[in-house]
């Protein structure tokens, strides 16, 4: 009689969804044997049935007597399933939903590669008082298969002709340094994130040594230990390279080398988890926003615009979830045009602020390893020639990564991550075997493409709020350096948005009003 | 924030009566015993209250800035004396030693305690420093680098001394002759690899660096990037595998293929 009340009370009427979406199994009744019971509590029709067996037939009052003889272990089994409903137990009446994000949340970075992650930490760490902001990240691709940071070459570089970039590349190797200070978790291990300080060599014909010269002028202003090389101490030094068409190089001495980009994916990651960001997996489909018509000091009309919800998408299913938000920060990568374009950038006519969308997309890029025994030694910094190859040192191995950056017109479809191989056999490989002769024999390895998040306009980042979507926020657009400036940009957007203005490094030449104005902030050692 | 991690502890503790240094920090490769000798009372608490965490927090800083306070430049010595006996003094503040040209050796006692004459030799440029078992770090190189004329460097068993100190060296080139860099658990192949700007190089020993993933093939790829340098390392077939025609017969397990 009690557990006749029990059943009836505990039935899943008042309750909306089945309860066989909760790890699929049923909470009173026989789990075991007979094929399992993974059913749903569907049938409303059926008054009587709360719950149901293998063999439906049995109605509800013979329950107690299934299995006959075998009356008390059932008993201890139906009080061990009743002590899971009661308090403190692992029976949840409502449905698992831990999949899904939160419904709300203060800041919604889309995008967790490293910028994402970077945004996310300095925002967690910058704020006052202490876990004040909710932030989340939403990723799609939770095995980061496809992300620029983990397929990237892993350089980092002081030697950029814009000091912005020069001031953003020694912040971010100063936290690299420091990296166990910045992301120390107690009780895990400490970060080795494998920086080899070999520096990187950019090697200038005729043609560009004046603007070469110029470029290290400005780097050692900012701070950057460069040094200006002739190719008679070109020689000197590094006995392998070919210095034929070499008027000059420039050469860092320090803070300059490559590291493992995982390791700092992983860092940021756990990180940012211990000190409360939330991780979603799903996709963003759409932003729900809301329009003001405000006029300016001046008297002109403008249509500001602000995101209250973002609809998260979860993978495999057509699920969503809508996440109020206050603040919406774009670090999608390669894909930060598309989001974008959700939120209603660039609709509008052209050559207006409401019709100049973003202009960050994907180019793909090929990075080849390959072997050589008679390569170049442990020396080997970051070689790049005038031509656009590079290359680098792997391991002690006489192994060496390297690559070069297409033209305009034989960009490749960006639609997959394939590799062509004819493209290192014609473009890659003569350049190499002139400039370091040793490369004549050599095998290729492997070979893999990644995603350059390229903007077309200045190939340079794009950070800072949007003038009319006033609460998104970009970090974006790096073109290929994103990953070696993402500490430093992340602290720059977690300013802006904390504070409303750049504190450490003025990076208002960023913004994204430059791409309406058309002031561009060309950067030209671009590889 | 609160549960107790199931985290790969593959380092001692941070508190634990007795731990040198930053105790997570500093040991790359800890003992297996290590974790086995039960959590300290403190980790214990820690993984059950926010303050308690803090706390370990707060230890933890300590210890770091413990090494910064260690490393932090002595500029009014600097301004008075000049950069050789600042960079003298600082040595001998963190228990190393240091011989100026023409005379000998300068060592603090048991105490830590060392004689103040050497704040005459504002002119005499510091030959050799013994900076063995010091707290020296990335910062704490700013003094040293200040010594334009040092022949000799002795930086073993320093547990700070990494990579990135050794990308720094690059100043001292045309002096160093002799640089050792046994024992620090920190140094790796790859910052070997910025030690050829060392061109002036005559002894270089690196022998029983435990972060070096091959010893064997390190020195000599050391040896050809340094040609004129003669390489105390490891020997040249540690690390090596036996090979097939080497390996000792297993007659219980299954016939090779």
């Amino acid at each position: 009689m009690l557990r006749r009340t029990l059943l009836l009370g505990l039935c899943r009427g008042p309750l909306g969804r089945g309860l066989g979406t909760h790890r699929g199994g049923s909470i009173l009744g026989k789990v075991e044997g007979r094929g399992g019971y993974r059913g749903s509590w569907m049938a409303p029709s059926s008054s009587s049935v709360t719950f149901r067996t293998q063999d439906p037939a049995h109605d509800v009052k013979t329950v107690g007597r299934l299995g006959g003889g075998d009356r008390d272990g059932k008993m201890s089994e139906i009080k061990k399933k009743i002590q899971s409903i009661l308090p403190g137990g692992d029976w949840n009446p409502l449905y698992d939903t831990s999949y899904l994000p939160p419904e709300g949340s203060d800041v919604v970075i889309v995008g967790g590669g490293v910028l994402g992650l970077s945004v996310a930490y300095w925002l967690k760490k910058l704020e006052k008082p202490r876990g004040a902001i909710r932030v989340l990240v939403v990723e799609r691709d939770h095995t980061y298969s496809r992300a620029s940071t983990v397929l990237s070459v892993g350089g980092i570089r002081q030697q950029f002709s814009v000091p912005e970039n020069v001031q953003l590349s020694l912040f971010s190797v100063d936290f690299l340094r420091n990296i166990n200070e910045y992301l120390a978790v107690a009780d895990d291990p400490p970060l080795d994130i494998q920086f080899n300080p070999s520096g990187y060599l950019l090697l200038a014909s005729e043609k560009g040594a004046a603007i070469m010269e110029n470029n290290v002028k400005v780097q050692r202003q900012e701070g950057a230990k460069v040094c200006l090389m002739s190719p008679e101490q070109l020689r000197n030094k590094f006995p392998w390279i070919n210095t034929e068409g070499v008027a000059l190089a420039s050469y860092g001495m320090e803070h300059e080398g490559w590291f493992d980009p995982w390791c700092l994916l992983q860092g940021l990651r756990r990180k940012v988890q211990s000190m409360g960001v939330l991780f979603c997996r799903g996709e963003v489909t759409r932003f729900v926003s809301s329009s003001n018509l405000m006029k300016t000091a001046s008297g002109e009309e403008v249509n500001l615009k602000r995101i209250h919800e973002v609809h998260v998408k979860i993978d495999q299913s057509l699920e969503y979830q809508p996440v109020e938000c206050a603040i919406v920060v774009n670090a999608a990568g390669a894909w930060s045009g598309q989001v974008a374009e959700l939120a209603g950038i660039g609709n509008g006519p052209p050559g207006t602020l409401q019709g100049t969308k973003l202009p960050v997309e994907l180019r793909k890029r090929y990075v080849y390893l390959w072997h050589c025994p008679q390569g170049p030694g442990l020396e080997t910094p970051f070689v790049i020639d005038p031509s656009g190859t590079y290359f680098r040192r792997e391991g002690l191995g006489h192994n060496y990564l390297g690559g070069c950056s297409p033209t305009e017109e034989e960009e490749p479809d960006p639609g997959n991550l394939e590799v062509d191989h004819d493209f290192f056999q014609d473009r890659v490989w003569p350049p190499l075997a002139q400039r370091v002769p040793a490369f004549e024999t050599l095998k290729v390895r492997s070979a893999w493409a990644g995603y350059y998040d390229y903007n077309t306009f200045d190939q340079n980042g794009v950070v800072g709020p949007h003038p009319l979507v006033i609460n998104m926020y970009f970090a974006t657009g790096f073109s290929g350096h994103g990953l070696q400036q993402a500490p430093a940009v992340g602290r720059a957007v977690a300013e802006m948005v904390l504070e409303g203005h750049f504190q450490t490094i003025n990076l208002s030449s960023f913004l994204f009003s430059r791409f309406y104005s058309g002031e561009k902030v060309q950067e030209h050692n671009i590889i | 924030m609160a549960a107790p991690k199931a985290s790969l502890h593959l380092v001692a503790p941070v508190w634990n009566g007795g731990t040198r240094g930053i105790g997570g920090l500093s040991r790359v490769v800890a003992p297996e015993g290590n974790q086995k000798k039960g959590r300290s009372l403190l980790q214990f608490l820690a993984d059950r209250f926010y303050d308690v965490e803090a706390l370990r927090d707060h230890l933890l800083r300590k210890q770091v800035s413990k090494v910064h306070q260690k490393n932090r430049p002595f500029n009014h010595i600097n301004q008075r004396y000049g950069p050789y006996v600042a960079g003298a003094y600082f040595i001998l503040k963190q228990g190393g030693a240091v011989r100026f040209q023409g005379r000998e050796w300068i060592r603090p006692n048991q105490r830590g305690h060392f004689s103040l004459d050497f704040l005459k030799l504002q002119a005499v440029p510091v030959e050799a420093v013994d900076a063995s078992g010091c707290a020296i770090n990335y910062q704490g190189l700013d003094s040293l680098l200040a010594l334009k004329e040092l022949q000799s460097l002795w930086l073993q068993r320093c547990p700070h001394v990494d990579d990135w100190c050794l990308s720094r060296l690059h100043p001292l080139a045309s002096s160093l002759q002799e640089l050792s860099l046994a024992g620090c658990p920190r140094v790796s192949e790859r910052g070997l690899a910025c030690l050829h700007h060392l061109w002036n190089l005559r002894r270089l020993d690196i022998s029983d660096l435990p972060a070096v993933s091959s010893p064997g093939l390190t020195r000599i790829l050391v040896e050809e990037m340094l040609p004129s340098c003669e390489v105390l390392g490891a020997d040249w077939a540690q690390g090596l595998k036996l090979g097939p025609e080497e390996q000792p017969r297993d007659t219980a397990g299954p016939t090779p293929a």
